[in-house]
């Protein structure tokens, strides 16, 4: 559905700052997160975990468990459905481990009981037996032909033959002559990197309510980045049809990719229907970061040639990246993403993965970016260093732009980063001064962003206001940003359009909240729905006049004749219209499903000061501005808020967070206090500048902005701790101990 | 073992239940009191999700037993609207877009609330650091810093 | 006829190919011949690919329509978070 190209469209209330519908539940502490909500008859479900990293299980004895008063199921593997296609069949040995355990923390069983302390009291009880087996948790290691095999026969078949079986997937990327381009370059730079695995960090752990009953109708309460993807886990996971499970998404406390698949869900339904009683499960920390999904963990190569006046003429980058106990195809999205900032003559980007004994990898806003351009805009900064250029211009000389065809595949659009990089040139964080111990990093991120399956019902309610019911569960406000495009559509105040998110049975299929698609996509559906609604609110009062329906136009939340021809009537508001709704032939509502498209793509730059303390290696950001090309910010604050909240993700992923496995293969940060996250007192404001260059897929010029922002960071503040510290920074993250340990060699 | 009868004061309101010895006081308000504005973050002490006064001290409720605050003041999120009218610091909040996800809301706003009650001109480093026990992943902190400020100068001003 | 370009891990399953012609105009018809045209690509067809049409990305949509005046860019399946 293609940008309205009514060149100035004065938007009314798109862009302006309302208040959001579900503020004063938050602030009050009323509103229904995962583990808010209780049930009559209700039970407590825990888990117990591997405490291996690698292991065949031998035997469970879960009788003296059972035996155990106040417990009133438990459940093991067995007890869930073993489905055909690889995908479930992966989501279900996740939920709970058949033959083998693949890292520490995998589910082995689980038991609802009466109280929470019988639960932890009857994990306990479980006998396992397990045959400890070799385990490894690098990459690079996993890779080795004698590297301990974590599951056989999962290569893809673009794996060559002669690999270690850990081997998953093999890809490939590129155009262009590199021997030619690299004899071009004055200088080549080669350099390898390694990133640690991370965490999305959401404050609320994975917690849901189920219940299933013998006749194999369920219902679920779970904090989830999408509702139908819970059911179809479940229904594959438990052996049940999707339509007789009806999921409730509650609101959400972060999600970040992280809730974007099942972990508790599908447990709590087998305890449920095994004890006959509603089930609630919630996880602890140590469970959230043991085992739901954190991010890949890295090895990368990167070769990249430039012209000593700051041309690249060839560049190729080698990404080995494990996504944990499973095939994963990350590496492929990294591999994507690594130069599609740049035009280049000659690239060509390399991806593998291979298992590790981790847990299992998940999204982490723009997945398998961050790192991947970590790696390319540290070499990039490096080459502008030594040939002494200036960074920033050599962006703009190498930078991606309309008719560019990319190191993807595809030839580029109008795309805003020449607009940002300009903008980050224009701006007085560029020209700052620095002293002693500091330094100045940037880099140019990029994200993909998508469309996909969306379904909205538009009703006009018969006092006027309007109801939108959608699909996808809200984790940055975007309700707020629907009903103002709603509101604008239909030209009726913000405050009387309030807008919903609809359980399974409610609504029809809609994909995840992911890929930074709510804003572009719900809200295209909106304004068709909108759209339709109108159309039918023109032919009712069409009738009522006794006019032609193409003699009616809709302005401003108002019915009014075409033109002078079409005679002489008062218009007629949305209000009076529904108000007679039921005497001009019933409710009048709209609805749009789709599979949308035309989603643009993303590109951001961000800027960072940085000073370092030689003595004990901390590093202290001091200055830091973000800019996004936003298509058109629906609501400022939002995107603001994005752009800042994925910046700071970033600031952590590159200065303190990180997976530290022991030599036994177990983690050995498992809680906040170690698994490091940014607090307030470690930053400065996060300044924003939003660019909007309208995409033209999108009826209002709106792109995702979601995901986008955790892409740069890294790099950004890599570069200004390189060029602070005076040592090329190759590892992350940059904490104290490996900064100070670079720094004095 | 045996659940042990607790009397206190809850937002101004005598309260009395039954806890285990080994509950925590955010166990109780959740499981026992249906008071699910404080939330478990980690259960460690390390979030400041789960953040409440007890006895005019900020504390994380996941640390205290619940059979401590017999015959204390507890105040929690629930207590700091009155009636209709919100505290500045929570209206505040919604007019700044200082939050997203909200989770991490009530313990930051029970937080600075206690801070802009020892301290009503407090500078923006101050304010960041009675707040590092409060982890917030969607903001990045800017807003929650910012709204706190304004928050704060309309309360001097009142 | 149109074009469509494979990328470079790809290339290998069809006897190395950059460009490869096929009879069709919409999505479908583009992947149905390229299975049939080049066998060993089906297995990463049925997994998912994506089509990136004159710079715009479509996840599934069948019937997309598609020329040989367009760019046709065979990418793979993408996710997000």
């Amino acid at each position: 559905m293609a940008f309205d190209a009514q060149a100035e469209r004065k938007f009314k209330v798109v862009g302006t700052r309302v208040a959001r519908p579900d503020g004063i539940d938050k602030v009050t502490g009323k509103a229904a997160y995962g583990a808010d909500i209780s049930a009559p008859g209700m039970l407590h479900g825990r888990i117990l975990r591997s405490p291996h990293a690698h292991a065949r299980i031998s035997s469970i004895d879960v009788s003296a468990a059972e035996q155990l008063a106040g417990v009133k199921a438990v459940v093991t593997g067995a007890d869930l459905a073993q489905p055909e296609d690889d995908f479930y069949a992966d989501v279900a040995i996740n939920c709970l481990a058949r033959d083998k355990v693949l890292y520490d923390g995998h589910a082995v069983a689980a038991v609802a009981a009466t109280s929470k302390a019988i639960a932890k009291q009857a994990i306990r009880l479980i006998k396992v037996d397990y045959e400890i087996l070799p385990h490894v948790t690098d990459v690079d290691a996993a890779m080795k032909p004698d590297a301990p095999v974590i599951q056989e026969g999962r290569a893809l078949e673009t794996v060559p033959a002669g690999m270690s079986q850990n081997v998953t997937t093999h890809c490939q990327f590129g155009h262009g002559d590199l021997e030619a381009g690299f004899a071009k370059a004055d200088k080549i730079i080669e350099r390898s990197f390694k990133t640690a695995a991370t965490h999305q960090g959401y404050i609320e752990p994975q917690a849901c309510m189920a219940s299933l009953g013998s006749d194999g109708r369920g219902e679920v309460w779970c904090c989830t980045q999408g509702q139908y993807m819970v059911r179809a886990n479940c229904a594959a996971v438990l052996g049940v049809e999707e339509s007789q499970l009806r999921i409730t998404a509650s609101e959400i406390g972060g999600g970040f990719g992280g809730k974007t698949s099942t972990f508790i869900e599908p447990v709590a339904l087998a305890l449920s229907r095994k004890s006959g009683k509603p089930v609630k499960i919630v996880m602890t920390r140590d469970e959230v970061l043991k085992a739901t999904g954190p991010t890949i963990s890295t090895s990368m190569d990167i070769k990249i040639g430039m012209t000593k006046d700051g041309r690249i003429t060839a560049a190729r980058g080698e990404l080995r990246y494990s996504g944990g106990a499973y095939p994963n195809e990350t590496v492929d999205m990294g591999a994507q993403a690594a130069f599609a900032a740049y035009d280049l003559e000659a690239v060509e980007t390399v991806g593998w993965n291979a298992m590790t004994n981790r847990p299992k990898e998940i999204p982490y806003r723009a997945p398998g970016a961050p790192t991947a351009i970590y790696a390319v805009e540290s070499v990039v900064d490096e080459l502008s260093q030594e040939l002494g250029l200036d960074p920033l211009d050599v962006r703009l000389m190498n930078a991606a732009r309309k008719g560019t065809l990319s190191s993807y595949g595809p030839t580029f659009n109008e795309i805003g980063l020449v607009a940002t990089l300009e903008a980050a040139k224009a701006h007085p964080h560029y020209v700052a001064p620095l002293g002693p111990n500091q330094g100045r990093g940037l880099s140019c991120g990029f994200w993909f962003n998508f469309g996909g399956n969306t379904c909205v019902s538009l009703n006009i309610n018969d006092d006027g206001t309007v109801g939108v019911v959608e699909g996808n569960p809200d984790i940055g406000g975007s309700r707020a940003s629907i009903s103002m495009m709603a509101a604008e559509e239909l030209g009726v105040p913000y405050d009387k359009v309030r807008t919903v998110i609809a359980d399974t049975s409610s609504l029809g299929f809609n994909d995840i909240t992911d890929g930074s698609r709510v804003t572009f996509a719900v809200g295209l559906a909106t304004i068709e729905a909108a759209r339709a609604a109108i159309k039918e609110m023109c032919r009712r009062v069409a009738k009522i006049w006794d006019i032609d329906e193409e003699a009616v136009l809709w302005e401003d939340g108002y019915a009014k004749p075409a033109g002078p021809n079409a005679g002489e009537h008062p218009p007629m508001s949305l209000a009076e219209i529904a108000a007679i709704a039921g005497n001009t032939g019933g409710p009048i509502a709209g609805h749009h499903e789709v599979n949308a498209d035309g989603a643009g793509v993303s590109f951001g730059v961000h800027l960072c000061d940085t000073e370092v303390d030689p003595e004990t290696g901390a590093t202290k950001i001091l200055r830091y501005t973000v800019f996004q090309d936003a298509g058109k910010a629906v609501h400022p604050d939002y995107v603001e808020g994005q752009m800042q909240g994925g910046a700071v993700q970033g600031i952590g992923w590159a200065l303190n967070e990180e997976y530290i496995y022991g030599e036994d293969g177990r983690l050995q940060n498992a809680g906040f206090l170690d698994y490091r996250v940014p607090v307030a007192s470690d930053l400065p404001d996060i300044e924003t500048v939003i660019l909007e260059i309208p995409n033209p897929g999108h009826p209002y010029g709106v792109r995702g902005v979601g995901e986008t922002p955790i892409v740069p960071p890294l790099a950004a503040i890599a570069n200004a701790v390189s060029r602070a510290a005076g040592v090329r920074m190759t590892e992350l993250p940059m904490s104290p101990p490996r900064l100070l340990k670079a720094m004095t060699g | 073992m045996k659940t042990i009868p607790v009397e206190t004061t809850i937002n101004g309101d005598s309260t009395e239940f039954l806890c285990h010895a080994d509950e925590s006081l955010l166990d109780v308000l959740r499981d026992r009191l249906g008071m699910t504005g404080a939330k478990e973050g980690c259960g460690t002490g390390d979030c400041g999700a789960c953040s409440v006064m007890l006895n005019g001290r900020l504390v994380c409720s996941c640390l205290v037993l619940g059979v401590e605050t017999q015959g204390a003041e507890v105040e929690t999120i629930e207590g700091m609207a009155k009636g209709e009218e919100l505290h500045p610091l929570q209206r505040v909040f919604l007019e700044e877009a200082a939050l997203q996800c909200g989770v991490c809301t009530p313990g930051i706003l029970v937080a600075a609330k206690a801070l802009l009650e020892k301290n009503p001109d407090p500078t923006d480093t101050e304010v960041r650091y009675w707040l590092a026990g409060n982890l917030c992943r969607c903001t990045g902190y800017d807003k929650i810093i910012k709204a706190v400020q304004i928050a704060a100068a309309e309360m001097r001003s009142a | 006829m149109v074009r469509v370009k494979l990328w470079g891990s790809l290339r290998a399953l069809a006897d190395g190919e950059e460009w490869v012609e096929v009879e069709a105009s919409n999505f479908k018809e583009l992947l149905d011949q390229l299975a049939i045209k080049h066998p060993r690509l089906e297995p990463q067809i049925k997994r998912g690919v994506s089509l990136a049409l004159d710079g715009v990305i479509y996840r599934d949509a069948w019937f997309t329509k598609i020329g040989p005046e367009n760019e046709i860019i065979l990418m793979p399946y993408m996710v997000g978070g």
